[in-house]
Formats: structure tokens, sequence, C-alpha cells
């Protein structure tokens, strides 16, 4: 991982939502002391409904955290409790080190104002509101001055692409630029962290992958710490930094895309990555071969190619290509290094793939 | 035959008891006259409270409706200070700008009927009820929608309040409202303003609450306070349900002109159509009805279209909006001017106007002694052999003077014999529900409604009230009945649902036949659409009069206004039901090998069956708004109860009547709305 991802911007501690707490009186106490999925399982029974359990991670500057789980599985409840739309039950959320859960309401509002944007499933539009107006609305809830935000929001507008729709309505445009517009007006106050709640899954799947695209281009431009919810495996292991995997209120595995496929932390994981065409989402660090040193003649890529695209270089340099971070050389992948990886993976998918003796026969 | 169900039997046990108890007591007993001295002085009670009321507080209402005396005059002295030809301009322009074209054409022609007839004045002074009523009304709605969208303790409090005030009869509150406020055209304001302000409640309720839920957080995260999210997120969004929430306060104040004129009656329109009526003038009271209707329309239209803007890109829309009433200003000061020095557009000459009432007349009267045989035979073939059996029972019809034969033991034993029959052939055919309503119908028309026990009556009804929607609807249903019987009214509340119930299911039958032909061809829609239309945004006394006008009065006249008003709903919702439903399902009927007749009687209608049921709702609702209205053309129902108790200043009687009413109506909704949910909920139309 890239070095500068180290400082922390957002986490969350020992994170609760619990639904009809007054089902279970005894929650706030034994909270602190009891065995998270125990208490999940007694909360349950007793008719109160656990959205998230104890869910702790951290969101380092810069880095794109996505959070993937089915529906139910508690993801946008969290996402809605770092930015307290919804009231955790127990817990913290730190933003730059402070506790968000402390704040009053106005210190939340400015806080809303200038350090969090947030994108919608369903867009989330003002359907009274022209394009122009939409993206402007938040400046104009806090009483920016006119020609001030007709520069943020010119400069949103074509970050987005959406010059020239400045006055239509929401329902004059296509699901895509409705979201180009949620995703404008979400940036058009120039927000630290950027929630975005399954923003393409209401998309067309070509329109979803143009988008995907589009919004990593705007994050290599802006940096942003961002937060993603998908449902969408495959979405997350494309854009994900670091992901989390949820599953019943609960955090089932933390890690890379690459740590996640290779390590997949029990059956449930295992059951996404089981599909999943390693050689798109292994990257050229994931497969250096220990044992090759770099020489002048191999051809040179960047540390994060995926190794598809490695395969028909390996196939005309025996020797094996060398893998740059930046300026400095990391390391050499060679087709014995690839190999190595996917077999490696195949070991791990058990029973459906043929066992390795049995193939050797 | 499957074996009957538990409610099955219950049901069958009641119908013989009724059958029995009629043979064994015979008719006169107590068990189909519900004894008067079982009867609670409720009517005495709530006089005497009343009076004490007044004296206690009557100088404070006095006082308040002296208040509310200046602004009203000062708006009635506008209007009939203003040139007809200004006014007349300003709402064409006003018109043109909201909609276009043919709304400002027509807008034009209709205030211009109000000048040429020569109601010029007395139109303004019915505009400046509604011009001061229409704006405090939908003030005090929406504070009221707002505070019980706010607080869920506000909103139980509202929504029966809400209930009462539509279901119960204007008859009815315009006494009270006249003891406590005292004569006066205030009395007529007020009338209208509670009569006009639940829609803006309800639909501000709705619109605040339909808004949805991430756009909310949209404008949370944009960090709004809470201020914000209700004015410049919730309010905004909700604005269109709110406006069409404005529009039928609009229509309600305008229905409500005529009524509040039986009190307030001063030289106003309402006051026109109503002592030309009382004379029999019929085409006088025709043309001042009219102008009612065209203002109603105007205005109708008018909030109509602005509440649903039709959306053009925004700079263009500024800009003709811009022009529009840089027009209109510039306009209407022209006329202002010109009707400076040319005195007819100032006030429109005597020697212009145009009232036709004398042809119209002659006309009416042309026609009544021309047609009279027929008009005669109508009248009577359906008073004699449909709603006579009905209110009082075929044994009691059944003479040589209407029929034109005995009704002999052996007839009535054949009637038995046959209804018997034909009960249990039904009952093989289509089931034992099939078979029971046989047998209901059967012994309704031999006894009449009003010959029934009371009874079996309301155990009947809290029988169905506790199959359609529970115990608590049982009980509610128990309850009211339970009122009618003791407050002394059942016998009124009896003809008020022989009368309704029969216009009701006449309307309903028609209604939903002319639905479907509707939703089968667009020709047929096209034709209706503008009838639509223009009956609902009739006011309700001004349909009564080309009724009164050929068939007089009496309970006939009364049914077919009746059925007029109420036969709208039950057209409308059938179409709405046929042509809204899912295009897949008549794919797959039509690929499967439906008929154009199976697949209307085999899938489409089984499918709209709960939306046409919500239109049977209002067909009801309609129906009984109308049978006060109605019972100016002599009824004998609790309608007529409510207008002799305003007529002799009764208190009592009038609001226990107008109460007996609302009751009525809001069994019939609950029971109808509660059917047809659950047979939306089974097809999956809407979530469980």
């Amino acid at each position: 991982m890239a070095m500068n991802h180290k400082d922390v911007k957002l986490s969350c501690r020992h994170l609760w939502k619990v639904y009809a707490e007054d089902r279970a009186p005894y929650f706030k106490d034994e909270v602190r002391t009891g065995d998270a999925p125990t208490l999940a399982a007694r909360l349950s029974e007793d008719g109160a409904i656990p959205a998230a359990v104890d869910v702790g991670f951290d969101v380092h500057v810069g880095e794109i955290f996505v959070i993937m789980g089915l529906s139910g599985s508690g993801k946008s409840t969290v996402v809605r409790c770092l930015s307290r739309l919804v009231e955790p039950t127990y817990g913290e959320v730190l933003l730059d080190g402070e506790d968000l859960l402390k704040k009053n309401k106005k210190e939340l509002i400015d806080i809303r104002r200038h350090k969090m944007g947030m994108v919608f499933q369903s867009f989330g539009l003002m359907p009274h509101l022209n394009v122009y107006d939409n993206i402007a609305f938040p400046l104009s809830l806090q009483g920016v001055s006119r020609a001030k935000r007709e520069e943020r929001v010119g400069h949103v507008i074509s970050l987005v692409g959406l010059e020239g729709r400045e006055s239509a309505f929401p329902n004059e445009l296509s699901g895509g630029q409705q979201q180009r517009v949620g995703i404008a007006r979400s940036l058009a106050i120039e927000p630290d962290v950027w929630f975005l709640d399954e923003p393409f899954s209401a998309l067309d799947p070509l329109i979803r992958r143009q988008m995907q695209d589009e919004f990593l281009r705007i994050q290599l431009m802006l940096k942003k710490s961002i937060v993603f919810i998908t449902h969408d495996f495959l979405e997350a292991l494309r854009i994900a930094d670091r992901m989390m995997i949820m599953r019943d209120g609960r955090v089932v595995q933390v890690g890379t895309p690459a740590e996640l496929i290779i390590n997949p932390a029990d059956d449930y994981v295992s059951d996404f990555t089981d599909e999943v065409p390693m050689v798109r989402v292994l990257k050229a660090e994931d497969v250096l071969d220990p044992d090759a040193t770099p020489t002048n003649g191999m051809p040179e890529q960047d540390c994060k190619t995926d190794v598809e695209a490695l395969l028909p270089l390996l196939a005309s340099n025996k020797d094996g290509i060398k893998i740059m971070r930046g300026d400095t050389p990391l390391g050499v992948v060679t087709a014995n290094s690839v190999i190595r990886a996917l077999a490696h993976q195949d070991k791990r998918r058990g029973a459906e793939t043929p066992h390795p003796e049995a193939a050797a026969q | 035959m499957t074996r009957p169900t538990r409610i099955q039997m219950v049901w069958a046990l009641l119908l013989a008891l009724t059958i029995a108890a009629l043979f064994i007591q015979g008719a006169t007993d107590w068990i189909v006259a519900f004894p008067d001295q079982w009867v609670v002085p409720i009517t005495p009670w709530l006089n005497s409270g009343m009076a004490w009321f007044i004296d206690q507080f009557g100088a404070a209402f006095r006082a308040f409706s002296a208040a509310v005396g200046v602004p009203m005059k000062a708006v009635r002295d506008l209007l009939n200070w203003l040139p007809w030809s200004v006014t007349l301009t300003l709402v064409t322009l006003l018109a043109y700008a909201v909609s276009g074209l043919r709304l400002a054409i027509f807008s034009f022609f209709a205030i211009l009927y109000m000048v040429v007839i020569g109601y010029w004045q007395e139109s303004m002074n019915s505009l400046a009820l509604v011009a001061i009523s229409v704006p405090v009304a939908v003030t005090l709605g929406f504070v009221l929608g707002a505070l019980g969208y706010l607080s869920r303790t506000a909103e139980r409090i509202l929504q029966p309040m809400m209930d009462m005030l539509q279901t119960i009869p204007a008859f009815a509150y315009l006494l009270p409202i006249l003891l406590l406020f005292g004569f006066g055209p205030v009395v007529g304001l007020i009338a209208s303003i509670l009569y006009a302000f639940p829609p803006t409640v309800r639909n501000t309720m709705l619109g605040l609450s339909r808004v949805p839920e991430e756009v909310v957080e949209a404008g949370l995260m944009a960090g709004a306070t809470s201020f914000q999210i209700f004015w410049r997120v919730r309010v905004p969004i909700a604005m269109r349900q709110i406006l069409l929430g404005v529009n039928q306060t609009t229509m309600a104040a305008f229905s409500m002109i005529i009524v509040a004129s039986i009190i307030g009656g001063t030289a106003d329109i309402g006051w026109e159509v109503l002592s030309t009526m009382r004379k029999a003038q019929f085409g006088e009271s025709l043309l001042a009805g009219l102008v009612i209707a065209l203002m109603a329309m105007v205005m109708d239209r008018i909030t109509w279209a602005a509440a649903n803007p039709k959306r053009t890109p925004q700079d263009a829309e500024y800009w003709r909006r811009v022009k529009i009433w840089g027009l209109a200003i510039a306009f209407t000061l022209g006329v202002a001017l010109l009707s400076q020095a040319i005195p007819a557009l100032a006030e429109y000459p005597r020697a212009w106007e145009y009232y036709p009432a004398k042809h119209l007349n002659d006309v009416i009267d042309y026609i009544i002694v021309e047609f009279s045989a027929s008009i005669a035979t109508i009248k009577n073939t359906a008073f004699f052999f449909v709603m006579l059996p009905v209110k009082i029972g075929l044994t009691q019809t059944i003479s040589p003077f209407t029929w034109g034969f005995e009704f002999t033991d052996g007839l009535r034993m054949a009637y038995g014999a046959g209804a018997a029959v034909l009960t249990l052939a039904i009952w093989a055919w289509r089931g034992m529900n099939g078979g029971l309503l046989t047998a209901f119908v059967a012994t309704l028309l031999y006894f009449g409604l009003t010959g029934l026990p009371w009874p079996m009556l309301v155990a009947m009804a809290t029988l169905l009230g506790w199959q359609l929607g529970g115990p608590r609807l049982a009980l509610g249903t128990f309850l009211g009945l339970a009122f009618l019987l003791f407050a002394g009214v059942w016998p009124q509340a009896m003809l008020s649902v022989y009368l309704c119930g029969l216009a009701v299911l006449l309307s309903f039958t028609l209604g939903a036949g002319l639905g479907i032909l509707a939703a089968e061809n667009d020709a047929v829609s096209a034709t209706l659409r503008p009838f639509n239309d223009t009956m609902q945004t009739m006011p309700l006394f001004v349909i009564l009069i080309p009724f009164v006008m050929i068939f007089k009065i009496g309970e006939f006249t009364a049914l077919l206004a009746i059925m007029a008003y109420a036969i709208v709903p039950a057209i409308r919702y059938t179409e709405h039901g046929l042509r809204n439903i899912s295009k897949e399902t008549i794919e797959a009927a039509t690929a499967i090998g439906c008929t154009r007749g199976q697949l209307l009687w085999r899938v489409k209608l089984p499918l709209a069956l709960p939306v046409m049921m919500l239109g049977l709702n209002q067909t009801i609702i309609f129906g009984i708004a109308m049978l006060v209205i109605a019972a100016l053309v002599g009824t004998s129902d609790l309608g007529q109860r409510v207008y002799i108790g305003l007529g002799n200043g009764d208190f009592g009687v009038g609001i226990v009547a107008g109460f007996g009413m609302a009751i009525i109506a809001m069994i019939a909704d609950r029971m109808t709305q509660s059917w047809s949910l659950a047979r939306q909920r089974a097809l999956g139309l809407i979530a469980k």
C-alpha cells in the first residue's frame, strides 16, 4: 500500500446500532463487558434488532474504503452512523481524532456543512430544483456569497461533465446524469470525507462501469477519504484500496482486495471470491518473484497493473518484468511467480477444483 | 356444496330469525319500531347545553364576527368598485399565465356571461366570500396540517376531526354558527371556512410525509437545520400535493356559496339560486346556478393548472413569465384607464344585458306539457316498481292502484316459494354466500328496508363490519347504530339508507358499465371526460335544478339528483382501475389465448375490483353529501331532519340528524375501504 495512507482520517470503535432497544434494557450495561456475538444473539432473541454489532475500522487519508455486504447486512446503517443520520446506540466515531457522537446539534450541522459529503443510491435530488440549484443547495444553506457559489458550482459541474445541463430538472435527466448531479452536489462544499451509499446500484451495467471509471478519475484528482458502500463484490474489488465485508451487522473481514482473495476469513467470504477471475484482481505487486532480481533489459510496469495485462508481456520476456512503484524498482514478476500465485489460490478453493495430486497423475 | 363456515352459519341464523320474527310478532311490534320510551332525550340536552354556551360566550363570538366583517366588507367593496372590464382582463390573463390560451378563452367567456346576464354585482359578492374564506381556510389548513405532520398527538386529534367536518352535512353546523355568530354574511364565511379547510389539512399532511427519506437525508448531509429541512426541503417538495389541497378547498368553498346563503342570504348568487328555486322559477335559477358553476370551473382549472405547471427549461420559463406579467399589468392598466373614458367598460349598461329566463321557462314548460305522459310514466314506474318495494316492501306496495292487482295470499305463497327455490339454486350454483345474498334480497323486497327488525339489522351490520374490518370496525358499527336508535332517529336513518343505498346501487352499476366502456374505447372515454369534469366542479345545488324542473319535487327527483352526482366516481375509478392493470398481465393473458370478453371478465375486472371498490366508496360519500341537498325537494329522511332543524332554529334536532348522517357515511366508508385494502393485499397490489 502507498505510504501516505497511514494517517487515519475517520474511524469507528465498538459501534452498535440497536433498533427497538427498549426490548433489551440490559444492553447499555452488558455492551461494555460482554462478548459481542453472544450479546447480539440475545438481543435478537428478545425482539430487539441489532443492525450494527461492535463494528470497528479505520479509514486512512486519501483512501477508498469499501464496505461490502448483501442487503440487510448493516452496511447502510454503518455509513449513516458515521454521519449521524442514524444515531448510533453505542460506540465512538472519530473524525480527525474527535468523537462525533459527543458533538451537539449545532456543531454537527457545522461538520456536515464543511467536512462531509454524501451520495445516495436513489440520488436524493430535490425535484423542485434544477441541476444548478441542486448542486448549489448545500452552499446556499450556508449563505455562501453568490460569486463564490457560482465559482464552486461551475468547478464541480465541469468535474462531473454536466456543462450545459445547468437548467435541466432532475426528472429530465437519465439515471447516470442524475447521479452526476448527486456527486457534484456532495463535492461542492469540498468535503474531507466522502460517503457514497451504493451510488451506482440503480444504474444499468454499462453506465455503472463508466461511472466507476469516472469516480476513480475524480478521486485521482481530489484524493478524498472515502467510505463507499456496495453490495457488488466485483465493484468493491475494482475500486477499493481496502474493503470490509459485513454480514448480519458484524464485520467479517477487513483487508485489501488481494488479501481477501488470497486469504478469505471464512466460507462466507470465499463464496464471493470463488467466482472472481483471479488474473483481474491480483496486481503486479501481489505476485513478485522473491528469487528474481531486476536487470536493465526487462520491460517496466507499474506495481498496480493487473496481472491479466502482464500475461502477453510475460509470454515474450522469459526473464520477467521489472515492477516499479513510482521511480523505484519493487521487484520482478516472472511466469513462474504468476503461476505459483494462481496455483496457491486454486489450492485454497478446495473441492470444486481437481486435486493437485490427481491432476499430476 | 361445501361445508358452511361459522360466519355463514351466523348469517343464515340471522336471516332465519328475521323472517321468523316478522311472521310471529307481526310488523307493528317493538321488534320493528324502536320503542319510544327507550329513546334518550339527547335533543333537549343539546339545546340547553347550547343555550348555556351562548349565554356564557355569545358576546365573544359576536365580537369576533364583527371583526371579521370588516375585511370581508372591504374585499366586497373592492370587487364591486373594480370596473368589470378590469376584472375580466385580470382573470383572463391569470388563466393564460398559469395554463394557456384555451383556459384564457374559457375564462373570458365565463366572466363575460356573468356580466351579460346582469348578475355582475351578485357574482362579485359571492366571489368576495370565496376570496376571503379560501385564504383563511388554506392558512388554517396548512398550519394544522404541518402540526399534524410534526406531532403524532396532533395527528391523532386531527384525523377524526377532519372526518367529522367533512361527513357532517354543512347544513347541520350552519345553525350553531348562526346562533353563535349572529345573522349576516360573516356566518356564511365561517361556515364556508369550516367546510373548506379540511382538504388542505389532509393534503398538507400527506405531502409532507411523502417526501422521500433519501432527499431529507441529502438535506441533512448538506447541513440543513431543522428549520431549513422543513421550509427548503419538505415544503417545496410537498408543494404539489398542498396545492391540490388548495384546489379542493377552493371547490369546497364554492359549493358552500348557496348553502351559506340559506342563513346569510344577501345579494349574492347563492341567494339568487335559492330564492328563485323556492318560487319555482327554474329558468332564473338555472341561469344563476350557471354563474356559480362557471365561477367554480374557472377557479378549479386555474388552481389546478397552478398546482401542475408544465415545466419548460427554466430560462425560457422565466422570460415567458416576465413577459406575461409585464403585459398583464400594462394591459390591465390600459383597460382601467379606458374604463374611465368609456363608462360602458366601468359599468355594464343595463340595456345591453340579455336575460333569457323567460325563453328558458317557455322551453321547460313546453317540454313538460309535451312529454307529460312519458314523464309521468317514467316517474311512476320507477316509484312503484323499484323505490317503494325497497322502501316499504312488496307486501305494502302491491295493490290494484299501483301494480294493478291484489297481493293475494296465493301470490304471497308463490313469492315465498319462488324465493326459496331461487336461493337454493344459487346456493348450489355459486356457493353459500350467493344463496345468503339472494335470501336477504328476497326478504328485503318483501318487507322493505323500513319493515325489517332493528335488532337484526344492527346485528347484520355489526357482523359485516367484523368480516370486513375486524373487531374494531364491528364495535364502531355497533356503537354508531346504537346512537341512531337511542337518539330516536332510526326510522329517518333507514330512509336515508334506502334512498342513498338505492341511488348508490344504481349509479354504481351504471357508472361501472360506463367506466368499462370508457376503458375499452378511447372515444367513449373522451366523450365522458368533460361530463365528469363538469359534474365534479358543479356545486351540488345546481345539479338539483334540472331534475326539479322536469320531475317536480319528490323522492324520485332526489334519487335522480343523487345519482347524477354520485355516478362520477363510479365511472372514473372503474376506468382508472381497468386502464392501470400491469401490461405484462394482459400480455400474458392474451398470449394464453383469452378472447376480449374473457380478458375483461376473467382478468381485468378481478384485478381492477379493489380500485372499483374505492370508487364505490366515493360514490357512497358523494351520495350522502347530495342527500342533504336533495332534502330540499321533499324527502323524509335524516337530510330532511337537518333541514327542519335549521328552519325551526332547533339546534339539537339538526345536529343529531347531521351526526347521524356522518355515522352512516363513516360506517360505509370504513367498510368499503377495509374491503378494498384486503383485496389489494390479497392480489399483491400493495404491501402487506
